[in-house]
């Protein structure tokens, strides 16, 4: 194994490295044009399908409307400002509720996963509460929160709780006992231990559980706006769709999307700074 | 970078047992024995003769049912900063380069950064890794990585190399390149080291004594003293003989 084919497999990018224009131009061009057609060739085949059979009328227009009008529902609402605000509130119930499953759900999680004790009494109540769904649970919040913004953020905070605790004690456990015992073997404290095997050794599976807890997050943000709200993207797509703006529903729909992949995309190259030496998968 | 002397091993009386479905076994029984500054001694056995046990011990990392372990006349107890193991797996922490691999002892110890990676540098060459440096666990070969390992070891100095069946679980080839490895670092570290092998050949390769454990109950533990010149070669005829004689030990020639 030579060294430039470790460097390789470290430095090069997943888009391939940048390779000299000449005459091999349109042999690389039509490589790339295939690259591209397998990744994406099914999303566009599936686009143009709904854009062709709505304008045709093959499909009822009103319910499924043409791409193009969702296009332009979707910049009339973002230039004109009023999804904007919709997006503004929904970040900050998400993100509020997010960071502070976080604050909770890591340090916890990793005091669980150290102290065995903790995590035999914890488990069977925590066990008990992840399988209630929060939606279920959202009408006693309701009851005890109000209907306002405290009830929202706290079921949201509620289901991104545990994926991000359960992933982040299971990452504790499952740090190689071989490795504390190295570590003891030079002395180690269990502080040192702690920061320098079991903290890193745990790094992946709380990413696990993050990206897990931000796809749940954007899950309840709906369910929640669906109920008593007035403003939000989940009561834009409720909203749009009691008042037939079919167009305006599907684009607060594809902003949800796009959230979702942003929010994910950002996790996925945060933990790829993070853990450059295990190669994260998507 | 030698240390000049210490690394003298006295065990004394040394007894440990296990319960095994509710009953005792006894694995090692007033075990005896002095290990020399500076020497090189292999322990082999079969499978339940108690060397990995053995070895644990004088880590610190098991402690004994009766009698004792003085290093340098100092009783053990527990690990002790001038003993460093190398297991048979190599236990790099992952996240870390070889390098930092290779500093992890002294920067748990407590050594400043630069200085820890400056002794880190030196021993990661010794190992033949210099150009690896950078390069994280997951690319390195088996042989490689036990490498890594063993420049750790040596980074801290230690006055005593514990090897718990370090080449165990390498290949015929890389095997035999690491044990002339072996065989070199110990002689320009002027370490005390004290090895358990399950590989007969292995042991008289590197021993200059090999301290062979029964496996019956109440069986002695025998030493063989290995007069051979080093290097050694192992197609020399005495080699051959050293062989039969430990394989006659174990009631297989």
């Amino acid at each position: 194994m030579s060294l430039q084919h470790i460097e390789q497999r470290v430095t090069i990018p997943a888009h391939g490295g940048g390779t000299s224009l000449g005459a091999d131009f349109p042999r690389l061009a039509s490589r790339a044009v295939v690259r591209f057609l397998s990744r994406y060739g099914i999303l566009i085949a599936f686009l143009a399908t709904w854009q062709v059979s709505s304008s045709a009328g093959w499909v009822n227009a009103a319910v499924l409307p043409p791409i193009d009008t969702i296009v332009t529902a979707l910049w009339n609402g973002l230039a004109g400002g009023t999804l904007l605000g919709d997006i503004a509130i929904s970040l900050q119930r998400a993100g509020l509720a997010f960071a502070a499953a976080v604050a909770v759900a890591i340090p916890l999680g990793l005091f669980m996963g150290q102290v065995r004790a903790v995590e035999t009494a914890l488990d069977p109540i925590l066990q008990v509460f992840r399988q209630t769904s929060a939606l279920a649970l959202y009408p006693v919040f309701i009851l005890l929160l109000g209907l306002g913004e405290a009830s929202k953020v706290f079921v949201i905070f509620w289901a991104t709780l545990f994926p991000l605790l359960l992933n982040t004690i299971s990452g504790v456990k499952q740090v190689d006992p071989k490795l504390l015992e190295m570590a003891r073997v030079y002395g180690a404290t269990r502080l040192t231990a702690f920061r320098r095997v079991v903290l890193p050794g745990a790094v992946p599976s709380i990413f696990v559980g993050l990206r897990l807890s931000a796809t749940t997050a954007l899950l309840l943000l709906i369910a929640s706006e669906m109920i008593g709200a007035n403003k939000g993207i989940g009561f834009q797509v409720m909203n749009a769709q009691y008042n037939f703006q079919t167009p305006l529903m599907f684009a607060a729909i594809v902003i949800l999307a796009g959230l979702g992949l942003i929010a994910n995309q950002a996790l996925v190259s945060l933990q790829r700074r993070l853990c450059r030496w295990s190669s994260p998968t998507d | 970078m030698a240390t000049t002397s210490g690394g003298e091993v006295t065990i004394r009386d040394l007894s440990k047992s296990f319960t095994l479905g509710g009953r005792p076994i006894a694995v090692l029984r007033a075990l005896n024995l002095d290990i020399r500054s500076g020497e090189c001694l292999v322990i082999v056995g079969a499978s339940g003769s108690g060397k990995t046990t053995l070895l644990r011990i004088l880590a610190g990392l098991e402690a004994a049912d009766s009698g004792g372990v003085a290093i340098d006349g100092r009783p053990v107890h527990g690990v002790g900063a001038e003993r460093a193991v190398i297991f048979q797996e190599p236990r790099l922490l992952p996240w870390l380069t070889v390098l930092g691999n290779v500093a992890f002892g002294l920067e748990v110890r407590g050594v400043a950064k630069a200085e820890a990676e400056d002794k880190a540098r030196f021993y990661t060459a010794l190992v033949g890794l210099a150009e690896f440096s950078d390069a994280y666990p997951r690319q390195l070969s088996g042989g490689m990585a036990q490498r890594v390992g063993i420049a750790r070891a040596l980074t801290v100095q230690p006055e005593i190399l514990l090897l718990d069946e370090p080449l165990g679980a390498l290949d015929a080839m890389t095997k035999i390149g690491m044990q002339e490895e072996l065989a070199r670092i110990w002689s320009e570290e002027n370490v005390t080291m004290v090895m358990v092998t399950h590989d007969l050949e292995e042991a008289i390769y590197l021993a200059d004594r090999v301290l062979i454990l029964p496996r019956e109950k109440g069986g002695t533990a025998r030493l063989v003293e290995v007069e051979l010149p080093r290097p050694r070669d192992r197609s020399e005829s005495r080699f051959v003989r050293y062989r039969e004689e430990l394989l006659r030990e174990f009631g297989l020639h």
